[in-house]
């Protein structure tokens, strides 16, 4: 696939940050960590802005599912 | 005697046949006279022996008590990474290691049921080392090794079945109790070194304990030895057919023998788990049926990232498994531990000979803190991630597995272990922050990397050359600069006349030199200081500093 999506490693400590992200989720409740995976999407998705972007990661991700 | 009784029902297929060693009557049995070391060491896995060696090349005596009569009777820790070989180098067991122990450099990570491997690793950035990034081998043969290079020793004694009983800790020393299949005695030493593993009975005498977590999963490690064309990688799989939903990982290592690892999962029945035909039925659906194997060892496990709040306890002195404990898949326990060795055998000695002040040893504290710290960090973070807690964290791991396949950036979020390396000793209150411009690579607090260098004209390696004293690297063509006392200084260039011929270039390279720069090593081969021109008032400042803040120069 990419056009516009980038996949080369962009996050300086991934074991880091992927901890911080776990740990984000402890002691919620599966509606709470739905709540809270959505509201993190959508600050990243306008930290990203780029529409094409976002319309392949939204696009690939769906696809990715009917695997 | 078996050292650990978990091997369970398989046992009976479990060869366990490692040679044991004889009792000697210890000549305090029944004498009213107390004799007085300066080491006890209580232990003699890897860590107690390898401190044992490590004191004696210090020129101090040692007695080391063992409660058992043997070696590891399991393989346990197979991985030994570079760090460590080099250590072991040093005390003299590292090129044995080497030549019995299979070196791999490449990881594999598989996911489901795809023969292709998600993606690849390889550890050694870093050509043109002596040791490899890893060796796989028994851990049996480590210690093996360190007894016959300890019975060289003649100052230090190794005393098999000799069980410590009591510790009377104190400002000025430690009395031990010793039991024997014989009676018991008693030890007076100025320091107990307590490498008793990770029940350490000396830390349950002197009502300690650990810190931290315990992971709740089960692992199945099943050590078989067969004929198998396997390459000697380290294949690691999650979500294996063989073992659904969960993780597996096989290894080899010397003799033929192999690791295989199941993680099993929290609710298991440790007696149904062990039951030779089900370990068997694990084993057979990894393997498939036509392969011949026996069983070297089996064992279940649970985990545990945790320490104790203090190493240094007045005149006792934790090291390796009774001080801090890790999950195996950084392999960082026994690698960690005999970092330790390296870090506290110098140090004790200073202090012993009355070189450096005992505050020396508190950097031992803190700086072995750090270690074990970056460790339990790295080996938690593996852990959850092998073994999610919640199913959010489940869904986020198996998204990343996904995203693997296709996206270089998400192979960085999978966790398969992180494998040992050594701890930089960023902070210590032993090293000399810069005043001049370098690269962070060769930085005040991290061990020196290995390079091929020429001494009178034979090829050697650089750290062969370093280490057990203070050292001055002085990166120039000219003479050695005046001695500073207390430091022997190398001079390092690329000509012949240099005591050290950075025939490559690459000693240079790797410590950012240039003509007149000095650095100043550790005993540990770990960098104290480093300026761009040598100045012997600040060498000795630097040198006072890395004592622990002594001005008794040798
Ligand atoms: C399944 C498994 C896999 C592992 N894989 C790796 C790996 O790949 N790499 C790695 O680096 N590490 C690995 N480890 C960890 C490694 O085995 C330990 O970190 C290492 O053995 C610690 O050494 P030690 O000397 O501190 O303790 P131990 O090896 O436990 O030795 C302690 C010794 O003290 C003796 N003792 C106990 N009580 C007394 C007493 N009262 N008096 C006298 N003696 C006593 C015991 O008999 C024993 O000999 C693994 C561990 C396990 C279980």
């Amino acid at each position: 696939m990419p056009g516009k999506l980038r996949t080369e490693p962009g996050v300086a400590d991934p074991d880091a940050f992927y901890a911080r992200l776990i740990e984000l989720h402890e002691g919620l409740s599966q509606d709470e960590s739905n709540k809270l995976n959505a509201k993190i999407i959508l600050l990243l998705a306008n930290q990203v802005g780029d529409d094409a972007a976002l319309q392949e990661i939204l696009e690939y991700a769906r696809n990715s599912l009917k695997k | 005697m078996a050292k650990f009784q978990d091997v369970g029902k398989a046992r009976r297929r479990a060869r366990q046949a490692r040679r044991t060693y004889p009792f000697t009557r210890p000549q305090e049995l029944g004498s009213p006279e107390v004799r007085h070391f300066p080491v006890v060491i209580a232990g003699g896995g890897p860590i107690g022996l390898a401190t044992a060696v490590d004191l004696a090349r210090h020129g101090i005596a040692s007695v080391v008590l063992e409660k058992t009569n043997t070696v590891s009777d399991g393989s346990r820790a197979i991985c030994w990474a570079k760090r460590t070989l080099e250590i072991l180098d040093r005390l003299g067991t590292g090129e044995q290691m080497l030549a019995k122990g299979i070196t791999w450099n490449q990881g594999y990570v598989y996911f489901g049921n795809d023969p292709e491997p998600l993606y690849t690793f390889d550890l050694l950035p870093d050509k043109e080392q002596k040791f490899p990034a890893f060796i796989n081998l028994q851990q049996y043969y480590a210690e093996e090794y360190l007894v016959e290079k300890l019975a060289a020793c003649p100052d230090s004694e190794l005393r098999w079945q000799n069980e410590v009983v009591g510790v009377e800790n104190g400002t000025q020393g430690v009395r031990v109790t010793a039991r024997t299949p014989e009676g018991e005695y008693r030890l007076d030493c100025d320091y107990l070194v307590a490498a008793d593993g990770c029940r350490s009975p000396v830390r349950t005498m002197l009502d300690l304990d650990f810190e931290g977590r315990v992971f709740e999963d089960h692992f199945l490690i099943a050590d078989v030895r067969m004929k198998a064309d396997f390459p000697a990688i380290r294949r690691f799989w999650f979500d294996p057919p063989f073992n659904p939903g969960r993780t597996s990982l096989i290894h080899k290592q010397a003799d033929d023998v192999w690791r295989i690892d199941f993680q099993m999962g929290w609710h298991v029945d440790r007696e149904e788990a062990l039951k030779e035909e089900n370990v068997d039925r694990m084993v057979r659906a990894f393997l498939g049926p036509d392969i011949d194997f026996e069983y070297e060892w089996v064992s279940l496990y649970t985990f545990q990232c945790r320490r104790m709040q203090h190493f240094v306890h007045d005149r006792v002195i934790f090291a390796g498994d009774s001080a801090h404990l890790v999950s195996p898949f950084g392999a960082r326990g026994a690698n960690g531990g005999l970092q330790d060795v390296d870090n506290l055998a110098w140090k004790l000695a200073l202090v012993l000979k009355g070189k450096a002040p005992p505050a020396l040893l508190a950097s031992y504290d803190a700086e072995r803190i750090q270690g074990a710290d970056e460790n339990i960090l790295n080996s938690s973070r593996s852990t959850d991630f092998m073994t999610p807690k919640s199913e959010v964290s489940l869904a986020f791991r198996n998204a990343t597995l996904e995203l693997a396949r296709d996206f270089p950036f998400a192979r960085r979020f999978v966790n398969p272990g992180r494998l040992s390396v050594p701890c930089v000793l960023d902070g210590s209150p032993l090293n000399t922050p810069d005043e001049d411009r370098f690269t962070d690579r060769q930085r005040p607090g991290a061990p020196c990397i290995d390079a091929p260098v020429r001494v009178a004209g034979k090829d050697m390696w650089l750290l062969k050359q370093l280490g057990d004293r203070f050292v001055g690297l002085y990166f120039a063509d000219g003479a050695a600069p005046k001695d500073v006392p207390g430091v022997e200084v190398l001079t390092v260039s690329s000509g012949f006349a240099a005591n050290l011929q950075d025939c490559k270039g690459l000693v240079a390279k790797h410590f950012d030199a240039k003509p007149g720069t000095f650095y100043l090593i550790r005993p540990d081969q770990h960098v104290a200081a480093r300026w761009r021109r040598f100045d012997p008032a600040r060498v000795g400042t630097a040198l006072a500093r890395a004592r622990g803040g002594s001005n008794a120069l040798a």
